[in-house]
């Protein structure tokens, strides 16, 4: 298993965030988290990524724990992240953000004395063309449209070439066409990586949803299964009833 | 937005500062106080382009960057102080013999020789920022709050500056400087001289900022000043960016306030009050922050203005700075630069339309 977590659980100011008994992922798994608004899927994220201190519970990245360490240290063991809210840096061209992003030493000497190499442009290039930003290359990342921005964040992540990717609302704001095409990339990306996705739109889900979808519910593992499985539990069904993602009964 | 570096600018500014002001101070048009006085300006410009990396690019608020550029001025004057009381056979500066000082302070020792001073003017407020980064930065203060702290810094090192018991001069400062290594600080010449080395010096404190701006760790700077949080899930160690260039920042102050002295003739606590604090980081703001040359011409106008009002409405000064920095705040937020970039875009609109396309 390339990450195992164990006894998890954060709490914001008495209220339990997220009380997560088990969750495992193998190597080159893709991993769709579903669950109704507050559920504590970000939460997740954010304890695995060190934006979030977790209360108690244990991670384990390739057997070693991950809790505790600081952010740079848990990029720097290969889990990159995508943000629910696009975060890239608006101040920079999206050339520039993507320059940042990729792989390379990322100490005070070396980027001062950086010099960039046909090797990284190549790389970059090619990121870029996946994700359709080669026509705003030299455009300011703040002043990308949202569907961009969530694009040029993939981008970045994918730069960052980490063995896990934690991808939060990918399709969130985009067109349904722009949500198909974010399907495949996943999906293409899904087998150099492992990658757990978090998302809303069903549709999508079914789409990127080839192994196994996890179901949080109040900060609890409802269950795990399929796709169809997950679909036509009646526990997930009725939570979602009654709340805003009437998505279920639809498909 | 790429601006294209058009090198009109560079030649126009060298041509006036390094050829015509110097012409015209040869050919008697322009007295040597008027070269004395760019002359400092030139060194409030060194410690601006310093505050704009701290600021203008890293986002990071400091209000200790006059302490810094205190912290040069005053070893050279120690240094200065010594010589000239060495000249005269007296075995103490003045002030101490009033204070009742026997015997030079351990402190004073090194500034006897020109190359400790030189080495410590930059050492302490290198050493100092680098302390006061780490604190600040490991502890993730950030904002409004970094900015209560340096200045409170920068207050209580105002304070200690005051006391006599500090032996440095206490109100008064240190003054009445003869010599420096041997040359006649009140002759003509020197001040050219100084002057010449300043404005070379703040070319070189140019190059040296554009070169890190332009690098990439430049542009970890401004995605620092953008998201904080982002860049280090990208694997960037923010307090060690921060660290390096607050204390590059610190440098640039206390090299200016090295050649600022000489040009002076007195440094008092005065120098680093709240008051100069805050007017340091307004010639950035007005200039026009994230950019250097903002900067530089924020530092040079707005002493210049300030020399012009002084003397047309002594009182004014201040509430015409306030005016200046509201209306920049609420109309122009990239200040002149920013002002000088917009009016250039809406003239060229139009004839640039298709260059502005980048394929
Ligand atoms: N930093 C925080 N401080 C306080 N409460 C928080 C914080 N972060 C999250 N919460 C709370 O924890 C709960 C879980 O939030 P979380 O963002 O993880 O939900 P989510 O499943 O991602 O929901 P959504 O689908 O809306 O994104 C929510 O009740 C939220 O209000
Ligand atoms: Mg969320």
């Amino acid at each position: 298993m390339l990450l195992n977590v164990n006894n998890l659980s954060v709490s914001f100011g008495g209220v339990h965030a997220l009380n997560l008994d088990h969750f495992s992922l193998r190597d080159k798994e893709l991993r769709v988290i579903i669950g109704p608004n507050g559920a504590g899927k970000s939460t997740f994220l954010d304890i695995i990524c060190g934006k979030t201190k977790a209360d108690k519970g244990e991670i384990l990245f390739n057997g070693k724990a991950v809790t505790g360490k600081t952010e740079v240290a848990i990029a720097e063991m290969g889990i990159g992240r995508k943000f629910q809210k696009p975060s890239v840096f608006p101040g920079l061209t999206v050339h520039d953000n993507l320059l940042l992003a990729a792989k390379m030493k990322k100490d005070i000497f070396s980027s001062l004395f950086f010099k960039p190499t046909a090797a990284l442009a190549d790389r970059i290039h090619a990121v870029a063309t996946k994700l359709s930003l080669t026509t705003v290359m030299y455009k300011m990342a703040g002043d990308l449209s949202h569907g961009q921005k969530q694009w040029l964040e993939i981008a970045i992540v994918v730069l960052q070439d980490p063995t896990l990717m934690l991808i939060d609302e990918p399709a969130a704001g985009m067109s349904d066409e722009e949500t198909e095409k974010t399907g495949a990339l996943l999906l293409e990306l899904s087998k150099a990586h492992s990658i757990i996705v978090i998302e809303h739109d069903m549709k999508f889900v079914e789409q990127i949803a080839r192994e196994l979808v996890t179901v949080l519910v109040r900060g609890k593992r409802l269950m795990e299964g399929t796709f169809a499985e997950v679909k036509n539990d009646q526990r997930v069904i009725d939570c979602y009833l009654g709340r805003t993602n009437a998505q279920l009964e639809t498909l | 937005m790429k601006t294209k570096n058009n090198p009109l600018y560079y030649i126009l500014f060298i041509a006036i500062f390094a050829i015509l002001l110097p012409a015209g101070y040869m050919s008697g048009l322009i007295s040597v106080n008027t070269i004395s006085v760019w002359g400092r300006y030139f060194c409030f410009a060194i410690a601006a382009l310093g505050i704009d990396l701290i600021w203008g690019y890293t986002g990071i608020l400091s209000m200790c960057q006059a302490f810094f550029f205190c912290l040069g001025s005053y070893g050279i004057a120690m240094h200065l102080l010594l010589k000239k009381t060495m000249a005269t056979g007296a075995v103490l500066p003045d002030f101490m013999a009033w204070n009742k000082i026997e015997t030079l302070p351990l402190f004073w020792q090194p500034f006897q020789s020109f190359g400790w001073t030189l080495l410590l003017c930059l050492l302490v407020p290198a050493l100092i920022a680098f302390a006061a980064g780490f604190v600040l930065f490991r502890s993730r203060i950030k904002g409004v709050y970094m900015a209560i702290i340096t200045q409170a810094l920068t207050l209580a090192m105002w304070l200690l500056f005051l006391r006599n018991e500090t032996n440095l001069g206490g109100t008064n400062g240190l003054t009445d400087f003869k010599t420096l290594l041997g040359y006649d600080l009140s002759s003509s010449s020197v001040k050219l001289g100084l002057y010449m080395i300043s404005f070379t010096m703040l070319c070189a404190a140019y190059f040296g900022c554009y070169r890190i701006t332009h690098s990439k760790f430049g542009k970890v700077l401004q995605a620092i000043r953008d998201s904080e949080s982002r860049i280090s899930y990208a694997a960037y160690k923010v307090v060690d960016y921060k660290l390096a260039i607050f204390v590059v920042a610190a440098l640039l102050a206390a090299v200016g306030g090295m050649l600022y002295l000489p040009q002076t003739g007195i440094i008092t606590p005065g120098r680093m009050d709240v008051k100069a604090s805050v007017e340091m980081v307004m010639w950035v703001a007005l200039g026009g922050r994230g950019n250097l040359k903002g900067a530089v011409i924020g530092a040079l106008l707005v002493n210049f203005l300030y020399s012009v009002c002084t003397s047309l409405f002594p009182d004014s000064w201040l509430f015409i700075l306030g005016f200046l920095f509201v209306i920049t705040v609420l109309y122009f937020d990239k200040g002149f630069m920013g002002l000088a970039n917009s009016i250039k875009q809406r003239f060229s609109t139009g004839s640039f339309k298709t260059s502005q396309t980048p394929l």
